[in-house]
């Protein structure tokens, strides 16, 4: 009963992964194995046949773009390995309040910039690093497809970009996304309750 | 050196002769007679005490024992903990910690619920757990149900070695020839039975046939099945509705009651049993082709249902193998014809031997193979109150009605998913779902102001 030292050796880099992450070493083990379980062929990897077997997700209208945000990692990427997926659910532990602030290490995987920066590409699908109005667009359509008009989907659109669009250059920068998100508890909603 | 061999020869053919005469007299005593007439010595119980003792004894908690239960109750709850609030609550607070503004207009940090929810389902989802075998809190010994446990210390190990030749060397052979002799029985018996003109002695004969051969495929599996509330069991006329977990429900169901099968016809072994034993009585088997044919299909199982002479019919609605922890959407069909529905829970105890047919892992000769070289197969079976459909209900309430009873009684989660998931992809109606819950919440009250 309970012995995690099979898990933990079929794991490379755990001790890398754990400090990369903040997982604990109970949680990676886990998720390896929700890994295992979501890997139907036991490739070793993941690939996009795999999370569109989700049925949760497939029902999810942005499913599409979250599974895309795993394989973001380089152009073209077609797997996804166990280091690379345990990297992007870190993106939504929750933020350590009691980490002190030290300017000289990088943010955690888990810091309130990086999980807006997650929430951004989602929007911004070409990645130039601008949100434009076609790409708003898109996510709109996706979130509300038959439900509304084609109009009503562009008023609301060009209402969304005017309200923060601040320098007038008709699309929105990660910098005025971060701006109009200002007071939103982005650590609450951004974040999933990982059990110990 | 010569003569030194005959005698040793003899002798040895001597002792397989009298071995195998032992073996077969024993076999008949205690196996075969007793399932003919259906009493039972004990001996299957008095086993599962033992098994259970050993189990506990291998399994006694030693100095990490608060951390492997703290271990065994993650397993339990899952990886996270999921928020049961809508899709309204989690929109109003995200904006309400935003501007000050209604819920009537986008924001860009809607996005984040929907991102969330996706992520959650990422990591662990109720739908995909269903279809792989349940995880045990300890281990049974059985080498395919250690995964995450290993060496933990030499008495296991000699325990599990020992196993492994108990079950291999001696349960497996045992076990091969009683399903060989129980289905060469009910192939035989019913033949026979089938010569003989219709009336009640033909009945009474082939239900005997039957009953007896599923008896002795019971034996063949070690199957340890207790069943309750035996007064609720199905009457002719009627339809059973039962869960399903494997191929082996039926042997179960079949040796206690006499029921009309309903399937599809094979080719090879599976069809010459079908077709004797509809020799003996009336089952109802389909070609492939009329499997298609919704209408065609209700009107035979109506057909055998209106005739009170003949055996109620055992249906299983799921359409496919769930793997025992929940019940899945009950397709509606069954229900329509409008006759009397008992409904049957079955509950596997997993500690013996996993049940649930994994069929795009195994196939089935190797998930019978399996099956017999588990320690038992050890179930529950309820028979619950017979149940037919109200005014004003429609086949779908019915059959989501008579799967909750079900599921209350077997102690199983009680799903709205469909068990053809297993196979097949989400149909685009669940999207369009939640695309028409956020539209509500957005376009519906700017189309009220629009119109003021």
């Amino acid at each position: 009963m309970g012995s995690r030292g099979s898990t933990l050796s079929k794991i490379p880099n755990v001790d890398k992964l754990m400090q990369e992450t903040g997982f604990s070493q109970a949680h990676i083990i886990r998720l390896h194995d929700r890994f295992r379980a979501l890997d139907n062929d036991e490739k070793g990897y993941l690939c996009p046949q795999d999370f569109e077997a989700i049925k949760e997700l497939a029902m999810n209208p942005i499913g599409d773009r979250i599974i895309g945000a795993f394989f973001a990692q380089g152009p073209q990427q077609e797997t996804v390995d166990f280091n690379s997926f345990v990297k992007v659910l870190a993106h939504f532990r929750p933020t350590d309040k009691n980490r002190p602030k030290e300017s000289t290490s990088p943010d955690p995987i888990n810091s309130r910039t990086n999980k807006l920066k997650f929430a951004f590409q989602l929007y911004d699908q070409d990645k130039d690093g601008k949100i434009s109005r076609d790409e708003l667009l898109q996510v709109l359509r996706a979130m509300l497809e038959m439900q509304v008009t084609e109009e009503q989907l562009e008023s609301i659109t060009d209402r969304t970009i005017q309200e923060s669009d601040t320098d007038r250059d008709n699309a929105i920068s990660f910098e005025e996304f971060r701006k109009s998100l200002d007071k939103v508890n982005i650590e609450h909603k951004m974040s999933i309750r990982f059990l110990r | 050196m010569g003569p030194f061999y005959f005698p040793f020869d003899n002798l040895l053919c001597m002792l397989l002769g009298i071995s195998f005469t032992v073996w077969i007299t024993l076999l008949l005593v205690f196996i075969i007679v007793p399932a003919i007439f259906g009493v039972s010595f004990g001996i299957r119980r008095l086993y599962m005490k033992t098994l259970l003792k050993i189990f506990e004894v291998s399994a006694r908690p030693r100095i990490s024992s608060v951390f492997i239960n703290k271990w065994c109750l993650s397993l339990a709850l899952g990886i996270i903990a999921k928020e049961p609030t809508s899709l309204v609550e989690e929109m109003t607070e995200i904006r309400r910690s935003g501007s000050n503004r209604d819920l009537d207009e986008f924001e860009m940090s809607d996005i984040f619920y929907f991102c969330r929810r996706g992520l959650e389902s990422i990591v662990d989802d109720e739908v995909t757990k269903r279809f792989s075998a349940e995880e045990l809190e300890s281990w049974n010994l059985l080498t395919r149900s250690n995964y995450n446990f290993q060496h933990i210390s030499t008495r296991l190990t000699v325990l599990w070695g020992l196993g492994v030749f108990i079950r291999y060397g001696f349960l497996l052979p045992l076990r091969v020839t009683l399903a060989f002799t129980g289905v060469s029985c009910l192939v035989v018996l019913t033949t026979l039975v089938g010569y003989l003109p219709s009336g009640r002695v033909k009945n009474f004969l082939s239900e005997t046939a039957h009953l007896m051969c599923y008896r002795i495929c019971v034996r063949a599996l070690t199957a340890i099945i207790t069943y309750h509330h035996s007064e609720n069991k199905p009457k002719n006329g009627g339809i059973c509705v039962a869960n399903h977990t494997s191929p082996i429900d039926v042997i179960i169901l079949a040796s206690d009651g006499c029921y009309a099968m309903v399937g599809q016809t094979h080719g090879g072994l599976m069809g010459f049993i079908q077709r004797a034993m509809v020799r003996a009585c009336p089952h109802i088997w389909f070609e492939r082709s009329e499997v298609k044919d919704r209408h065609l299909v209700a009107k035979r199982l109506s057909d055998h249902v209106q005739d009170k002479s003949k055996l109620p019919i055992l249906i299983f609605p799921e359409g496919t193998c769930i793997n025992n922890t929940s019940v899945m959407m009950f397709k509606k069909g069954s229900f329509e014809i409008g006759c009397t529905v008992y409904p049957v829970a079955i509950k596997y105890d997993p500690r013996f031997g996993e049940a649930f047919w994994n069929s795009s892992k195994y196939g089935m000769v190797n998930y019978l193979l399996r099956m017999m070289s588990s320690w038992a197969i050890v179930c529950s079976v309820w028979y619950l109150p017979p149940m037919s459909r109200e005014e004003g209900e429609d086949a779908v309430q019915f059959a989501n009605r008579v799967k909750a009873a079900i599921a209350r009684q077997g102690g199983l989660v009680d799903m709205l998913w469909d068990g053809g998931l297993k196979r097949g992809k989400v149909k685009d109606t669940f999207k369009e779902e939640q695309q028409k819950l956020y539209s509500k919440i957005l376009v519906g009250t700017q189309e009220d102001r629009s119109r003021s």
